[in-house]
């Protein structure tokens, strides 16, 4: 009972009409933005930041909550119409989503995407609710040096997950570090890249960087891309999925969310990673594999499962220790710092009432995804059939007011649209924005984290080493940092043995 | 421009107007013919020049960040200063960005090559730029309705009706949500 009390607490915060409604307003705009093609969810919650502004810290979480899981689905609604997956997660929901949507079956598809989500989240958050205070009480042993090696190899998984070349993406985080420096430095007062302008003192905050780059970017590229590939959205008849199908999805929604939420707590790419392991674990489970790719439902339903409980179980560490897992989650530990909030293992003790309120506000803003998304899909596909042409400059202007509307200030404006040209640059040029946001998150937290370690070790770098958990995750750090060196040095082993995987191998590289 | 905007939605009416038994023929549909398909769809990568041109860059800057932090001190490890940190980071950076002018000399499958449309997101970046210079001069309202015009116009290939009318409608709105709803200060002329 002394576990369950402040756990029970946190739903009447939640409940609470104020809050409900925020939450609903979230899961609905966060659909609605996450359902414009080429706006992920991390794009999504960057443009709809100022929303959760000038309103109180536990109603704006609640409200992010419900932009998270409806930008999630937005995703997976564009995948299954329009052939056109929102982010990495939702790409296996294509194969046989879209089919399923061609024979007449989105709504079944749709369906059971939502209640599969639904159920996945559900466990994951069951799971959170009881491995959360555990991590979280181990953690608060943790001292600064202990810090600086979670954030360290926090950032280096990230760079080194994500898709892309591995040395741009540490050189992208080694930029979001650099601007995370600027302004006043906490240690000596000195002033640092400001070049005298008072704008800048006080840093770079962190919304106009993630809008730009998540959301301004992502338009701005849009404008060039979408000429490419159109497509008309799927026409949807019946919405509901029949008795029969979700029979024959139950079993992949029970297996996608257990392995969902396992793989989620892993950082980097957890929802990615929970999708691929989930479609091929159903393919290999079935009766008749060749289903696959030609309209299975689990196909749908195993992914969407699994990558909800994996988006909701990589809350885990941003909560517990305060290292966010992926981008998303990056954006979501910035939206938590404006809030007044700092995620970490002191949290859940010293705010019950906030931290379970955070976690409660995931079962209400799924339980308000599952309602909403079947009546609103009519909506949806109508909004898909508004030509993207309209659609852009509706979108840039909410990035642009909304972006005004945080402090008031022009100068916010202007880094927005620099920065949406900087990753506009960064897509063009192949580094992902990701681990720059991330490592722009955790900059000062490292930087001063790692100063107090200098400090305590009295500048002797090695003392890192004699702590247990700081050596452990030190030698982690450095086995990730030269794994894709082993791993090249391996594969290239192998394929000078035999001349046809060399063959296999140029194929490869040529493709 | 506009004319072969309009023979594409012409031709995309087309399709969708076929029974969804043909489309579903025409189309490669398993997993892996959809994959190579999105390698084929899929926009050129980067090349050589530009992994040159970028690592350079990000060269350059980072030597720039050294020499600016080596001006505010670096100070001892046990004692540092306020330019540790940052020149720590941007000697990283140039150890990368030197990495990847060698491992990457073949150009690599990243990136996307710039192409004709690419014009597209440069206007759009300077239509931006133009907003963010005319908003605190005369208000939100022209800035807004030049940006939906222009976004639509030519970035989009709508005619120039429904171009005017849509833009009118889209600040309106806007107009409704952010001063008559939301009564925020945004700059405006009305």
């Amino acid at each position: 009972m002394e576990f369950f009390g402040p756990v029970l607490d946190g739903f009447n915060v939640v409940l609470d009409p104020t809050n409900l409604l925020y939450c609903l307003l979230g899961v609905v705009v966060g659909m609605l933005i996450g359902v414009l093609p080429g706006l992920g969810p991390a794009a999504t919650i960057a443009i709809l930041l100022p929303m959760t502004y000038g309103v109180e810290p536990v109603t704006a979480i609640i409200m992010l909550a419900g932009i998270f899981y409806g930008a999630q689905y937005g995703g997976t609604i564009t995948s299954v119409l329009l052939r056109l997956p929102g982010e990495a997660s939702s790409v296996v929901t294509v194969f046989d989503g879209y089919v399923m949507a061609k024979q007449g079956r989105a709504g079944a598809a749709l369906g059971i995407a939502a209640i599969g989500s639904f159920f996945g989240a559900t466990v994951s958050i069951i799971g959170l609710t009881f491995l959360a205070p555990l991590v979280a009480s181990f953690a608060l042993d943790f001292g600064p040096p202990e810090y600086t090696a979670l954030a360290m190899l926090g950032i280096l998984l990230v760079a080194t997950i994500s898709g892309g070349t591995k040395i741009k993406a540490i050189i992208a985080a080694a930029a979001g570090l650099f601007l995370a420096t600027i302004g006043r430095d906490g240690f000596t007062g000195a002033e640092r890249f400001t070049f005298g302008n008072l704008s800048l003192a006080d840093g770079i905050d962190f919304v106009p960087i993630a809008m730009g780059l998540f959301g301004l970017g992502e338009i701005l590229y849009n404008l060039e891309e979408r000429h490419r590939a159109a497509t008309a959205p799927v026409k949807v008849s019946n919405v509901w999925p029949k008795g029969k199908d979700i029979k024959e999805a139950s079993g992949a929604i029970g297996r996608g969310s257990v392995l969902g939420f396992f793989l989620g707590i892993l950082p980097g790419g957890g929802a990615t990673i929970a999708s691929l392991a989930s479609y091929a674990m159903e393919k290999k489970t079935a009766k008749d594999p060749s289903r696959f790719g030609r309209g299975a439902i689990e196909g749908v339903a195993g992914p969407e499962s699994a990558n909800n409980a994996a988006a909701t179980s990589s809350f885990i560490p941003l909560l517990t220790l305060g290292i966010p897992a992926n981008a998303t989650m990056a954006i979501i530990f910035g939206a938590l710092l404006i809030q007044g909030i700092t995620p970490g293992p002191q949290l859940i003790n010293d705010d019950p009432q906030l931290f379970w309120g955070v976690v409660n506000s995931m079962y209400i803003g799924n339980i308000l995804l599952l309602i909403m998304s079947i009546p609103l899909i009519g909506v949806f596909v109508k909004i898909l059939r508004v030509r993207a042409a309209i659609l852009a400059p509706i979108t840039a202007l909410i990035t642009m007011l909304g972006a005004y509307t945080i402090r008031n200030s022009m100068f916010d404006v202007l880094l927005v649209v620099l920065f949406g040209a900087i990753g506009y640059l960064m897509k063009k040029f192949g580094f992902e924005p990701g681990p720059l946001v991330l490592a722009f998150v955790l900059g000062s937290l490292l930087e001063s984290n790692l100063r107090r370690s200098l400090l305590v070790l009295e500048g002797d770098p090695t003392g890192f080493f004699t702590r247990p958990i700081s050596a452990t995750l030190l030698v982690l750090f450095v086995f990730v940092a030269i794994w894709p060196v082993i791993k090249s040095a391996i594969d290239k082993r192998k394929t000078s043995s035999t001349t046809s995987a060399v063959v296999a191998d140029k194929e490869k590289e040529n493709a | 421009m506009d004319a072969k905007h309009s023979r594409q939605d012409s031709k995309e009416q087309a399709t969708s107007a076929q029974p969804a038994e043909q489309v579903q023929e025409a189309e490669a549909l398993t997993p892996d013919e959809l994959a190579a398909q999105w390698e084929a769809e899929a926009a050129e990568p980067a090349g050589p020049i530009a992994n040159l041109l970028s690592s350079l860059v990000v060269l350059g800057l980072s030597i720039a960040g050294m020499v600016l932090s080596v001006g505010l001190g670096l100070g001892t490890p046990a004692a540092p200063a306020a330019g540790m940190w940052p020149f720590v980071i941007s000697l990283i950076a140039a150890v990368m960005a030197v990495a990847q002018i060698i491992i990457g000399r073949a150009g690599g499958r990243d990136g996307e090559k710039f192409s004709a449309m690419s014009w597209y997101a440069a206007i759009g970046f300077a239509t931006l730029i133009l907003m963010v210079v005319l908003m605190p001069v005369i208000g939100f309202e022209i800035p807004s309705l030049l940006l939906c015009f222009v976004w639509m116009r030519w970035l989009g290939g709508e005619r120039w009706r429904s171009a005017t009318i849509y833009s009118i409608l889209i600040v309106a709105a806007f107009y409704a949500i952010f001063i008559a709803a939301l009564g925020t200060t945004i700059p405006r002329l009305f």
